[in-house]
């Protein structure tokens, strides 16, 4: 029943927490300035990371599928084909969405925590400004543009990835691989990949700052508030991520 | 001048404010003063807005400014400045930057021109050369001075000072006082300052008010508090003085 009751208190204050988001900003031009802070410290400050995982990750999926196709009635370019569509269908948008909520999601939840118990919110608004908005809506705009691009960022080097095993060993020849990458394609997989993180970079931006936003206590309100959002964003985008697949493949 | 009537404000079970009564004169400096705990902060927290009151009433020059729509607070939140306790300086934006924010946000006044009026209210609190520090990079009394600056900047008609001497050594806490003072003649506001501090008490207070156990115990100027009698009043001077 407590839990019930915390889930139902919390969804209404986000609710409320995005009306004042979305409420129109007192001034555009400071905003803009926010926007690109945020592109440059959510977007292009997880380029590197998102870069090599997608590079392990890809090489890796070629080397264990080569491995386990050991059938001889499979075409061997198979292994280039399964390392595309598991990078298109689900790591590329969804691996990189748990990974990014980890990384931007703390980070968001830490900052907006630290402003609120130092005041710095307060100050705003005193100020006569809307601090959620202020605060909050630039990130969201942020991660709505960089987040799609690094998914397709992480689909390119994946599929490098795996092309770096094809040369670097004798499981499959380049030529099989790249056969691998042209055949059966399905262009709506990336369609389908891209509309699942917007819906991530949504929840990631926003629940990351609810929790950051109303935190309570010193230091240690902090660091929960930064456990709690990467917690509820993970959740949500596997939750989403069920939901969109039924709508959108099925 | 801001008037506090009948305030009651309750966090939980806990009667924070209980029928606070003060009215704050425009030109003079009005101390709120207390011991740690006695509600002091969440009545100045109360009268700029940040916790709305339970009952009572909270006017700004007439102006009914508690139970308000957010949109109508946010006008006569434009003529308030206030200086936190520990600053409250943006840590990402430089010094500058802090103190143009508020002209960035509400006026349409070109670059140049809110640039020059950022330096001349730093310049007015002492500081020079100090415009690209970040707040990180400055001592705490600086930063109480950057936080000053922050709060004239744009000319309010309110000045609010949460515990501006905390954390302070005796000199910096001095040059707040003289700041205090020479800001409130200058812009003839309506300054309140919430503190603990008796020797400013002593030293800038024109009324003062006392609060204990959430309500407005006493009222005075700073010559009545030099012969008070009230029993609680006298025993948090005598406190005060003895750890000083």
């Amino acid at each position: 029943m407590k839990v019930i009751k915390e889930v139902l208190y919390n969804f209404g204050r986000y609710a409320v927490f995005m009306l004042r988001v979305f409420a129109k900003p007192e001034k555009a031009s400071p905003y803009y300035l926010q926007i690109l802070r945020e592109l440059r410290k959510m977007g292009v400050n997880s380029i590197g990371i998102v870069v090599i995982i997608s590079l392990f990750i890809g090489a890796v999926i070629t080397l264990q599928t080569s491995y386990n196709l050991n059938n001889a009635l499979i075409p061997r370019y198979v292994i280039g084909l399964g390392t595309r569509d598991s990078m298109l269908l689900e790591f590329s948008s969804t691996m990189i969405a748990l990974i990014l909520a980890g990384k931007v999601g703390s980070n968001i939840a830490s900052e907006l925590g630290t402003m609120r118990i130092s005041e710095q919110i307060d100050a705003l608004e005193i100020m006569g400004i809307n601090s959620a908005g202020y605060l909050v809506l630039p990130k969201l705009i942020a991660a709505l543009i960089f987040f799609p691009l690094l998914t397709i960022m992480s689909m390119i080097m994946g599929i490098i990835g795996g092309w770096l095993v094809s040369i670097t060993t004798d499981l499959i020849t380049p030529a099989t691989y790249i056969m691998g990458l042209r055949t059966y394609f399905v262009p709506y997989f990336i369609v389908y990949s891209l509309v699942k993180m917007l819906v991530f970079a949504f929840i990631i931006s926003t629940v990351s700052s609810y929790w950051g936003f109303y935190v309570k206590g010193g230091a240690v309100g902090v660091g929960r508030a930064s456990t709690k959002a990467v917690v509820y964003s993970s959740v949500l985008i596997l939750l989403f991520n069920l939901i969109i697949t039924q709508l959108m493949l099925t | 001048m801001v008037e506090v009537r009948h305030v009651y404000k309750k966090f939980g079970d806990k009667q924070v404010l209980n029928d606070v009564n003060a009215i704050f004169e425009r030109g003079k400096i009005n101390l709120i003063i207390g011991q740690s705990g006695s509600g002091k902060t969440v009545l100045l927290k109360s009268i700029v807005g940040l916790h709305e009151v339970d009952r009572g009433e909270i006017l700004y020059d007439g102006r009914i400014f508690s139970g308000e729509k957010t949109k109508y607070k946010k006008q006569i939140r434009k003529e308030i400045g206030m200086v936190f306790q520990g600053g409250a300086l943006f840590d990402s934006l430089t010094v500058l930057e802090n103190v143009m924010f508020p002209l960035d946000m509400f006026t349409d006044w070109d670059y140049r021109r809110r640039r020059e009026r950022a330096i001349e209210s730093l310049h007015s609190v002492n500081l020079y050369n100090v415009e690209n520090l970040y707040p990180s990079e400055i001592s705490g009394g600086m930063a109480k001075r950057v936080a000053i600056a922050r709060a004239i900047v744009s000319n309010p008609r309110y000045l609010f000072f949460d515990e501006p001497n905390s954390g302070l050594d005796p000199v910096s806490s001095r040059l707040i006082d003289d700041l205090i003072v020479r800001l409130t003649k200058e812009y003839n506001t309506v300054t309140i300052v919430n503190t603990h501090d008796i020797s400013s008490v002593f030293k800038i207070g024109d009324n003062i008010v006392f609060i204990y156990n959430g309500t407005s115990w006493w009222s005075g100027t700073r010559q009545d508090l030099m012969n008070v009698q009230n029993k609680e009043l006298r025993h948090f001077l005598d406190k005060s003085l003895i750890t000083m």
